[in-house]
């Protein structure tokens, strides 16, 4: 284990809340600085974050660059990655700067706030994937609803308000159960240390019954699982474009990640008896919202209702609990992140061409913006899983997870695969292709300098992940093998008592 | 000079109640005009202040005087410091509103000093006598203040009614101590506290009646529901610096009251008072929560935001243990800060010289006066329990004394009407944020300005450094429970 003598997570986390307090100094006029204050808060943040990444030890499951401070008596500030949340902060981080040159033109309003709000979300955001304590993760896990709520509301469409109430307090109900999740287990151990509590804590399998819903009840609403995802179209359409990418690229993962770090290792028991019911929920999510997805005529929701579907393979891939299933979960996670985002970012380019979100409004962008064409292909692609792009190893993993565990679950799944193909392909002909015939359309310039720069990467990524997956995958195997083994130790060992006379 | 020295304990009320007779005095003498009123205001407010450091400086052991009928300990210092705070920042808030009004009387912080005096003798109180001797000093000046503005038909109103439910409850409230009085014999509660040990006693039918009795008439003054009825009429109706100073200190002596008199007279009746208790706390949530949401009045919706968090507040004494008691007064400091810093910005809602009160007068403030919306709005979400709000880690601790003690349905219950409550909060926010904006507001005093700015700070920060507040009502919470 590195031991390195800088609090680099602490500075990783509350740089970009720096940054927010120094807009919040600006004078009101300076719109600008507010960005290019903004963009370099984030690119700076995401450039100490890669040193994580270089100094991350990934022979290990331990938690690395781990701080701890007193901070609420026996609840201690403790933050620390493994192979697991690493990977997240540094998405997070990443996708950062692209949000805010995303913004760049398209939010003209209250810009200061706007930026301020995003980088007090990006802190709160960092937090919830290195806090190691109970109660801190909470903090950030909620405290992020709070400009979350603000950026969709003073700079949504027009029915921001109903989205901004909906998401808000759909999330706050689920989080809530699990503050009294939280409590319980501070009750029961006396500790609400993260670590300890996945090494050691063994809670009878009743209570972990009833925990396991509490928490399932916060990171369904947060991933989002079906028939709790109804507040995420809703939230997705109404948000501003880098608001969508946040949402969709970070905000989702919460609930996944609260799955591998929370669900699996502290109540395995629960899990082992509740997986069939999460396989019902991934399995009814992946096909039903892939078929609502066929039927929008908003881009923005159309996108929103195929991340519900991924998220299925997710959810899917995590409770398989089999070492492909994980990784392959983690690694969709990852890639829908790049690949969701991009796609909002794609729609968010036309848009602010445009002004509409119909996808009757479009068609033939080919013939007037081929760079756009081909970036927007590549995700596309991504986004229907074809080999070569990280879309597909992700989805692969967990389809093989789920084989090993239960055939049914994989067969039913991998029909998502093909509706997903019929929806993205949907959308791409209506917009790109066909006839060049809306007068409107006829003027579009193709790519600024600034969009190439904030999709480039993302292609960049997309592709080299599809074909060179090690970078993520050797980061993640040692941590979730130790997942694996302990899940499966704790239910043998529980099987083995139940079978003691 | 024996005798005199023995008094020292009790120097903090003697100081108030020989400067509530001087500053009368020198109000009388002096000409009748509002630089009075604000001079004695101010005065007043320094000798709050002083009298705060002198309790917050001092010792901490426990000290019985009177025969045992009043008692200075730890939790006594807590509570008379947050009580001396809260009223001196309302009384700051005031003077410049009832300048406007042209009611600056030096009455009215000589009352409010008076009433504060009442309130120390219920935070010290150990004996059922001095209880209501404590109980009854407070109402009666707050009877007179809620009605100050004598011109209003409203403020006359608010009065009165406060004065005849108010009449009513303590009536209850004497009832019930005599219930207690003839069934055990005692009025003091360490002798209640030993006679009931014996597990006999606490059966006795007549017995839990006066409990019952006396609790009636303290669930009026902390408006826990089912009396509660006044609250959102005198908080509509009274001048609004005299809503704040309502809404602070002596929800904060009505606590500390119920609190010293169930944990010290009465911790053989925990299973009795605790269903009492659990049923007071879910009743003022849920109605608190719910009925705010149809308000259009500033005013009355943080009279039900009240009522919400007194019922909050009720979670952590239903616990009836000594983590229960601290969770409590971490609460009521926490509370005391937002409460305050909401009414500085209810104070702030005027245009010229006219109060404007409703909560669409609100809309698209943050686009008129960001910092002003700002600081609502942390306040907001802090009075939701949102992290990494100060008004989050209120709730934390309440809820983790409910759960310590095994009463999960009623943790589960609070953070179900938690976010009902978060619901109208919201709503506000929404206005100031997402509103078309209207006419801006005048620019508000100083005083007011460095109140909401202070304590909209105070929650946003409180998360870097919670430790000090939990250690002070930690110290305090042990001199009640041991």
């Amino acid at each position: 284990m590195i031991i390195t003598t800088q609090p680099i997570l602490s500075i990783v986390t509350f740089l970009p809340l720096v940054g927010a307090l120094f807009i919040a100094t600006l004078p009101k006029a300076a719109a600008n600085n507010a960005r290019w204050v903004a963009l370099w808060t984030t690119i700076v943040t995401f450039a100490v974050s890669l040193l994580i990444w270089a100094n991350f030890d990934a022979s290990t499951a331990a938690f690395q660059f781990v701080e701890e401070y007193e901070w609420l008596g026996p609840i201690k500030y403790k933050v620390g990655v493994d192979g697991i949340s690493m990977l997240f902060v540094i998405l997070t981080t990443f996708l950062m700067p692209l949000c805010v040159l995303a913004s760049w033109q398209s939010i003209d309003e209250r810009v200061k706030e706007y930026m301020i709000a995003f980088l007090v979300l990006e802190s709160l955001m960092i937090g919830v994937f290195v806090a190691l304590d109970l109660v801190l993760f909470y903090l950030f896990f909620e405290g992020g609803l709070i400009p979350m709520f603000l950026i969709i509301g003073v700079w949504g469409g027009p029915r921001r308000v109903y989205a901004s109430f909906k998401f808000f307090l759909y999330t706050l109900l689920g989080s809530l159960l699990m503050l009294i999740a939280i409590l319980v287990i501070y009750g029961h151990t006396g500790t609400t240390d993260i670590p300890a509590l996945i090494q050691s804590a063994r809670l009878p399998a009743d209570m972990q019954f009833w925990l396991w819903l509490a928490f399932f009840a916060s990171f369904a609403v947060k991933m989002p699982m079906w028939p709790v995802h109804t507040w995420l179209p809703d939230a997705h359409v109404e948000a501003p474009t880098a608001g969508s990418v946040i949402l969709a690229a970070i905000l989702l993962k919460m609930g996944g990640y609260g799955f591998l770090r929370f669900s699996l290792p502290m109540f395995p028991l629960a899990t082992e008896q509740l997986a069939p019911l999460i396989f019902v929920l991934s399995v009814v999510a992946i096909i039903y919202t892939s078929l609502v997805a066929l039927a929008q005529e908003d881009v923005k929701k159309l996108i929103a209702y195929s991340s519900v579907a991924h998220m299925g393979f997710v959810t899917m891939g995590i409770f398989t609990v089999t070492t492909q299933g994980v990784d392959g979960a983690i690694f969709q996670m990852l890639s829908h992140g790049i690949v969701s985002a991009a796609l909002f970012l794609c729609v968010g380019v036309i848009y602010d061409r445009m002004h509409t979100r119909q996808i009757s409004a479009y068609g033939g962008l080919a013939d007037r913006m081929p760079i756009y064409a081909a970036f927007f292909m590549v995700f596309t692609m991504a986004n229907v899983g074809l080999p070569g792009t990280s879309g597909f190893v992700g989805e692969f993993l967990t389809l093989l997870g789920a084989f090993k565990v239960n055939t049914w679950v994989a067969v039913l799944a991998t029909t998502g695969v093909i509706l997903s193909a019929c929806y993205a392909l949907y959308l791409y002909r209506a917009i790109v292709f066909g006839p060049l015939e809306k007068p409107a359309l006829k003027l579009l310039p193709d790519l600024s300098a600034r969009e190439v720069v904030v999709l480039g990467p993302l292609v960049v990524l997309t592709l080299l992940f599809g074909f060179y997956p090690a970078p993520i995958l050797d980061v993640t195997a040692v941590s979730v093998q130790n997942l694996v083994a302990q899940y499966e130790a704790a239910v043998a060992g529980a099987a083995k008592a139940a079978t003691l006379p | 000079m024996e005798t005199l020295a023995a008094f020292a304990p009790a120097l903090p009320e003697i100081i108030l109640a020989a400067g509530a007779m001087v500053f009368l005095m020198l109000g009388v003498f002096s000409a009748d005009n509002a630089r009075t009123g604000v001079f004695i205001g101010w005065l007043t407010v320094l000798l709050m202040a002083g009298v705060a450091i002198m309790i917050g400086t001092g010792g901490a052991e426990r000290v019985e005087l009177f025969d045992g009928a009043f008692v200075v300990d730890a939790f006594s210092r807590f509570c008379k410091v947050l009580i001396l705070g809260a009223a001196a920042v309302s009384l700051m808030l005031s003077f410049g509103y009832f300048e406007r009004e042209r009611i600056m009387k030096f009455e009215i912080p000589v009352l409010a000093l008076l009433s504060t005096v009442g309130m120390f003798m219920m935070v010290s109180a150990n004996d059922l006598i001095s209880l209501y001797l404590g109980l009854e000093l407070m109402s009666l000046a707050l009877y007179v203040l809620a009605a100050v503005h004598r011109d209003s038909l409203r403020s006359s109103e608010s009065g009165l009614k406060y004065f005849v439910l108010g009449a009513l409850s303590s009536g209850m409230l004497l009832y019930g101590a005599s219930l207690i009085y003839g069934f055990t014999g005692t009025t003091s509660f360490t002798a209640l506290a030993s006679t009931l040990q014996a597990g006999e006693a606490a059966q006795n039918l007549g017995l839990i009646v006066g409990l019952v009795f006396l609790l009636v008439g303290l669930a009026f003054k902390i408006s826990a529901v089912p009396f509660h009825m006044w609250t959102p009429d005198v908080y509509e109706g009274a001048p609004t610096p005299v809503t704040a100073f309502f809404a602070g200190a002596p929800k904060v002596a009505a606590m500390a009251l119920l609190l010293r008199v169930l944990h010290d007279a009465f911790p053989g009746m925990l299973f009795q008072w605790q269903q009492i208790i659990v049923f007071l706390s879910v009743a003022s949530m849920l109605l608190g929560s719910f009925a705010a949401i149809g308000q259009t009045s500033i005013k009355r919706l943080m009279a039900f935001s009240s009522i919400a968090n007194v019922g909050f507040i009720l979670i952590g004494l239903a616990a009836g243990t000594q983590y229960g008691v601290s969770s409590v007064l971490i609460y009521l400091a926490i509370y005391v800060v937002m409460t305050l810093g909401s009414f500085a910005v209810v104070l702030a809602m005027r245009r010229a010289n006219e109060m404007d009160e409703t909560i669409g007068s609100l809309a698209g403030l943050s686009q008129t006066n960001l910092p002003l919306a700002v600081a609502f709005a942390a306040l907001l979400f802090s009075l939701a329990g949102i992290p990494p709000l100060a008004g989050f880690f209120a709730k934390f601790y309440v809820l983790d004394a409910a759960i310590k003690a095994g009463l999960t349905p009623l943790a589960i219950i609070g953070v179900l009407a938690s976010v009902v409550g978060a619901f109208y909060y919201l709503r506000l926010v929404k206005i100031m944020f997402f509103d078309a904006p209207g006419e801006a507001f005048t620019q508000a005093e100083p005083a007011v300005r460095w109140v909401f700015t202070l304590s909209a700070l105070l929650v946003t920060f409180y998360v870097v450094y919670p430790a000090f507040l939990l250690d002070a009502a930690g110290t305090a919470a042990r001199a009640l429970v041991p």
